[in-house]
This record gives structure tokens, C-alpha cells and sequence, in this order.
């Protein structure tokens, strides 16, 4: 909501939270708090009617939405495709294109960037973009956004994404939200950008002011849409000359941790462990069941102290704080630190001997059973899926 | 070698609350700290610099200053404190101009050291938007770092690896804290930062544009915090064992969870 200050209001300026603060004449975006809801009641600020945006049904060219289609080795990014799912519902509400950017060696998927959403797949094709490159892929990016100027470019929350977002938004002067976990478009046609601060105890919305609207968003977040082969769309071919001389940056190896990385940030299903297992030996039952769920390893830290496994396991305060789909907390009594890096978790199961643990008070489902007879219980329960 | 790291003052908690009245975050009564990645960037650049200077730059409100006196206490050499109300309320766009105005006005530089991110805000970009702003290559989410000939080699961190880059200087790299043991600073060092002087400067010591800085000047805006809804007291499953674990994952199903992945 846009405002000003109405003539009943006969100071110089007028606080309105957040930091923000209104001067007579001026108009500005209203940051959502109750100085905005006490100074409108009370006639000091009025609310600038705007036009409304085109009608539904009609689409209308350019302002697109864009969504970057990281690649790795010529392999879309599986948060690409969660991208265009969001960036369908996003575009749909604009009545404008969705459109997909991918930067690579050869075409390597812009058909399946169609069949995930997309009405438009700008393409540019060199063997100097096989690998991702800071320098070259923003001088691509800003410079398709100078020449089609989209009206919102969402990039992938990934070590590529937050690597380029900056980049461009400082060489093009715009907004960008980092690690957003929600994206729509408010009443006023904007993008509203919804994302965690303070290891996800605290929720931001943000806004921006300028065009295009950037976010990073995270991966796993967004539901992914069907695919749909037999959608059509357009490709673009985009011819953009980069030289290697101009290159400060050369990319001598890229290499593939020879053990799988602990990625609980990612996890969709987290295992964790906790002293409740009573030893060492025991917390491989915790391993068992992640494998079979496809989940990665947490522990509590009282057993990473103990060395029953390494501390880039750890979920809590001085650990990794996580957010999956479904956290799972095997014999841990829940102490505010450890809940502090899994409570907003989508689906907590606590299981605990003991029915008066905290960790119940925050558990969707709750199970009250020692640890090393119930997961043996369940693990037979799933091998029967 | 010239090295400038940039750091950051942030609660030494993630666990803020908000002020339901105001809707601003309570900071009171809560200790702060070097942001764990900026300590981290702190203690790579104090194994490079061989014999050079290490100069340590924050923008912060005054109190900032006790930051900068604990990276000059492990052994940083100078140390500038960027405070101006007109800074105040930067996003990264404008909190990136800021700090590259006062990186213009050091002058000489080999190497511009950051921590990945913030603790605060999570955003990990005014690493990037410094080095656009200042037109230096970047190499972000180091891990393992070695300058070699005037050649900058590093390791940067991906989701199931890292690539090796190398780059010419002056750059801009971004640290992760695993990539070191971050020291404790010495009693000399201690006894050192205070008698030190830490130089304070103002947008217009550092020729800041003021249409790039502050609240006013930030292309996004905040709308509203919230705590998230505090989850409440869920179900607690009954019967035997085995009829708990077969309810637990027809549960499971029912949401979806199981079969989706």
C-alpha cells in the first residue's frame, strides 16, 4: 500500500516502524506495522488509490517472469523445475510469459523447461558456458534483462544462485531478496517475497522497489508441478559473444566429493539421534532407517560431544539449523537449542521414553517408547511399503 | 600484501524475538559477536599476509567498535568503523555501495576478505554486490585458499563438491567458517587494541552517494516481520509398539511424505 500525509496531520514528518519514516509530500510504500494501522485511524496517512492491473484472461507481451535454469554438466537443477512451478502461479496472476533462462555447452533440456511451465526458453549456447563462470553469466544475464527487461527473475537459492543474484543485482541496480521460502504477487501486482532471517526464527516479507523484482529462493520449497510433455513453447536464441581474454576468472577443476556431503539444509527427511540411544553401536539403527527413507543423518549434540558421529551432523544452535519435510527425533529430550535449528521443521514424530520430554510440546506426532524398540518396529513396518 | 576484511557485529544468538507491538526485533540483553564466517575470513587473511597489513572495516552503530578492537586484538593491523545515521537501514544493494565508498577511500588493496554470510540475515550478498561495486572478481564460498606468484588459488564449496579457481589480484573472496580454527586473540594483543585507535568515518568522509545509501535508497523494502507460528502440542500416538509404528507411517502416507520421495 502506497500513502502520504493528509493536511490533519501537522508535523514534519511521522515515524511509521520499521525504520521508515513518511515527510509531508512525500509517497512511499507503507511497511506493515501498527504505526501504519494507528496513523491511518487516525486520518494522519491516506492510502494512494493505484490502477488497477490489466484483466484477467488477456496476456499481455513482455513483463515477463523469468526463472534461471541452472545446469551443472549439462544437468538442469532439480529447483529449476520447482521454480517454473511457482513461476507459472506467479505468471498466471500477471496474465505474462514465463519464461526459462538457460546458459549452456548445447542445449541440454529447454523442452523440458517447456513441459515444466515455461512459454519461453531464452537459450544461449557456447562451450565457454559449460561451466558456470561468475563474470560470463552475468554479463549474459544483465544483458538480456537490459534488452527483454522482465518484470521478476527468480535464480535458485544454490552455491551458483547466490553467486550470480548479487552480482547482477548490484551491475543493474535492483532489489533482491535472498532464500526466499515464499513467493505470490500482492493486491498491488508486486512480488511479495517471503523468507527466514535469524536461522528461521524470525520471518521477513519483502518488497522491492525497482524493476526487475529478484529473488534467490530455496531449493525444496516449492511444490513441483506435473510434467507436461505435449505443452508448447517458444525458443529464443540468444547471441552473446563472451571472450576468454576478458575473463579474470578460470575454472582450473571441478571435483566431486568422493563421500556424499552431509546436506541436512537440503534434506526433505531428516533422521536425527540422540542420547536416548544409549551408544554408539545403536545409533546405526538411526542410519538404517534414514537409508531407507532416503533421509540424511541429524544428531543431537550431546552425541556428537560423545563422538558417536561427526559434528556436520549436528541440528541446533552451535549446528546446522534445518527445515525438511519431516524431521524426525529419535531418544532427543528436545533442549531450547537443539529445537531452535529444527522447529520449523514441516512435520515433527518425536519418540522418547520419556512423555514429559520437550521435544513433545512441539511434535506433530508424538510416540512415547524407548527409542531402540521402536525403531526396529518401524523400520519392518516400512520394508512391508 | 595488502589485505582489507570486511565483518559484521550480529547477536550471538539466532534465537531473537519480535516486539508484537512494534514489530521490530528485540535486541536488548543480547551478547554480541564477530559473525563466525567474518572470524573465519579473519583468520585466513591473518595466515596470508606474510608481511603485510591487514586492515578490518564494519559498518555498524557505535557500539561496532568493539568488534573491530577483537579482530585488531588477533592481529589485524587498522581498523575503521563506518557509522553514519545516513547508512542507517541499508539492504545489501546500499550496505555494498557504503563499504565500497570506504574501500575506494583505503585505496590500496591486494585482496578484499568477507564471510559468507551474515548469521542475522542469511543473505550472503554483499560479498558479490562489494565486489560488482568495486569490479573486482569474486570467488565465493571458499573453503582452502593459497596465493602463489600473485595468483589467487582457491576452493570454493558446492553442494556435492568444489571447484578450484584461480584469479589474478586484487579479488574478492568469501569465506566459509570450516575453512579454519579462527584464533584466540593473545594478552599483548589485547593490551594493543585498546591503545589503538579506530578510525570512524561519516557518509561524506568516504564520498558515499547519498541516492545509494540508507533506507531511502534500498530497492527492497521490508513489509512486515513475524515470528513464525510457534508449533503446538501434536498427537501422541497409542497402543503397542508395533501398532504405533504402523499408524506413524499411515500417517506418513496420508501427507504424502512417504511415497513423494
Amino acid at each position: 500500500m502506497r500513502v502520504k500525509l493528509t493536511t490533519a496531520y501537522s508535523g514534519p514528518s511521522l515515524d511509521l516502524g520499521l525504520g521508515v519514516t513518511i515527510s509531508s509530500g512525500e509517497e512511499l510504500e507503507a511497511p506493515d506495522t501498527t504505526e501504519v494501522d494507528n496513523a491511518l485511524a487516525q486520518g494522519f496517512l491516506e492510502e494512494i488509490e493505484e490502477e488497477k492491473k490489466a484483466k484477467k484472461g488477456e496476456i499481455t507481451e513482455g513483463d515477463e517472469v523469468w526463472i534461471f535454469a541452472e545446469q551443472r554438466n549439462g544437468k538442469i537443477a532439480r529447483v529449476v523445475f520447482e521454480l517454473l512451478s511457482k513461476g507459472r502461479e506467479l505468471a498466471d496472476k500477471l496474465n505474462v510469459k514465463l519464461a526459462a533462462v538457460l546458459l549452456c555447452e548445447k542445449d541440454c533440456g529447454s523442452k523440458e523447461l517447456v513441459a515444466y511451465g515455461a512459454d519461453k526458453v531464452y537459450l544461449v549456447e557456447d562451450e565457454k558456458l559449460k561451466n558456470y563462470k561468475t563474470d560470463f553469466y552475468t554479463k549474459i544475464i544483465c544483458d538480456l534483462i537490459k534488452n527483454e527487461k522482465p518484470q521478476i527473475v527468480v535464480y535458485g537459492a544454490t552455491h551458483i544462485g547466490r553467486d550470480l543474484g548479487p552480482r547482477i543485482a548490484q551491475r543493474i541496480a535492483t532489489g533482491l531478496t535472498a532464500d526466499c521460502t515464499g513467493l505470490d504477487i500482492d493486491s498491488d501486482g508486486l512480488l511479495l517475497q517471503t523468507r527466514p532471517a535469524f536461522g528461521g526464527n524470525i520471518m521477513a516479507q519483502i518488497k522491492c522497489k525497482t524493476k526487475p523484482q529478484m529473488s534467490t529462493a530455496r531449493p525444496g520449497v516449492f511444490k513441483l508441478a506435473s510434467k507436461d510433455e505435449k505443452r508448447k513453447g517458444e525458443m529464443i536464441k540468444a547471441n552473446v559473444v563472451v571472450d576468454e581474454k576478458s575473463s579474470l576468472t578460470k575454472v582450473l577443476d571441478i571435483i566431486k566429493a568422493a563421500k556424499k556431503k552431509v546436506n541436512l539444509e537440503e534434506a526433505k527427511i531428516i533422521v536425527s539421534g540422540g542420547r536416548g540411544l544409549c551408544d554408539k553401536e545403536n545409533f546405526r539403527m538411526i542410519e538404517e532407517l534414514a537409508k531407507l527413507l532416503g533421509a540424511e543423518v541429524g544428531a543431537s549434540r550431546a552425541v556428537v560431544d560423545a563422538g558417536w558421529i561427526p559434528k556436520d551432523h549436528q541440528v541446533g544452535q552451535t549446528g546446522k539449523t534445518v527445515r525438511p519435510m519431516l524431521y524426525l527425533a529419535c531418544g532427543i529430550s528436545g533442549a531450547i537449542q537443539h529445537r531452535a535449528g529444527m522447529q520449523n521443521s514441516e512435520v515433527i514424530i518425536a519418540v522418547n521414553k520419556d512423555p514429559n520430554a520437550m521435544i513433545f510440546s512441539i511434535a506433530d506426532y508424538g510416540i512415547v517408547a524407548d527409542i531402540k524398540q521402536f525403531i526396529p518396529a518401524l523400520i519392518s513396518e516400512l520394508k512391508k511399503q | 600484501m595488502e589485505i582489507i576484511v570486511c565483518i559484521k557485529q550480529v547477536p550471538d544468538t539466532t534465537d531473537v524475538k519480535i516486539d508484537p507491538k512494534t514489530g521490530r526485533l528485540i535486541r536488548e540483553g543480547i551478547p554480541v559477536i564477530i559473525n563466525p564466517d567474518d572470524k573465519a575470513a579473519i583468520e585466513a587473511a591473518l595466515q596470508l599476509k606474510a608481511n603485510g597489513k591487514i586492515t578490518v572495516l564494519t559498518m555498524g552503530p557505535p557500539q561496532a567498535e568493539e568488534a573491530l578492537r577483537e579482530a585488531l586484538a588477533m592481529g589485524c593491523d587498522d581498523a575503521i568503523l563506518l557509522c553514519d545515521f545516513k547508512f542507517a537501514g541499508s539492504d545489501t544493494w546500499a550496505t555494498a555501495n557504503a563499504i565500497a565508498a570506504g574501500i575506494k577511500k583505503i585505496g590500496k588493496y591486494d585482496l578484499i576478505l568477507c564471510g559468507r554470510q551474515a548469521i542475522d540475515g542469511d543473505t550472503a550478498q554483499v560479498g558479490p554486490q562489494l565486489a560488482e561495486s568495486l569490479n573486482l572478481p569474486q570467488i565465493t564460498y571458499v573453503q582452502k585458499v593459497e596465493i602463489n606468484g600473485g595468483k589467487v588459488k582457491a576452493e570454493r564449496e558446492l553442494e556435492d563438491g568444489y571447484e578450484i579457481i584461480e584469479t589474478g589480484m586484487p579479488a574478492l573472496l568469501t569465506i566459509v567458517k570450516e575453512m579454519n580454527e579462527a584464533r584466540y586473540p593473545t594478552l599483548q594483543g589485547i593490551d594493543k587494541a585498546y591503545e589503538a585507535e579506530v578510525k570512524t568515518w561519516k557518509a561524506a568522509d568516504i564520498g558515499a552517494d547519498e541516492n545509494k545509501i540508507g533506507l531511502k535508497a534500498s530497492p527492497t523494502m521490508v513489509k512486515k516481520v513475524f515470528s513464525p507460528s510457534a508449533k503446538g502440542q501434536g498427537l501422541i500416538l497409542q497402543g503397542s509398539i508395533k501398532e504405533m509404528a504402523h499408524d506413524l507411517v499411515e500417517r506418513l502416507k496420508e501427507r504424502e511424505i512417504i511415497q513423494k520421495f
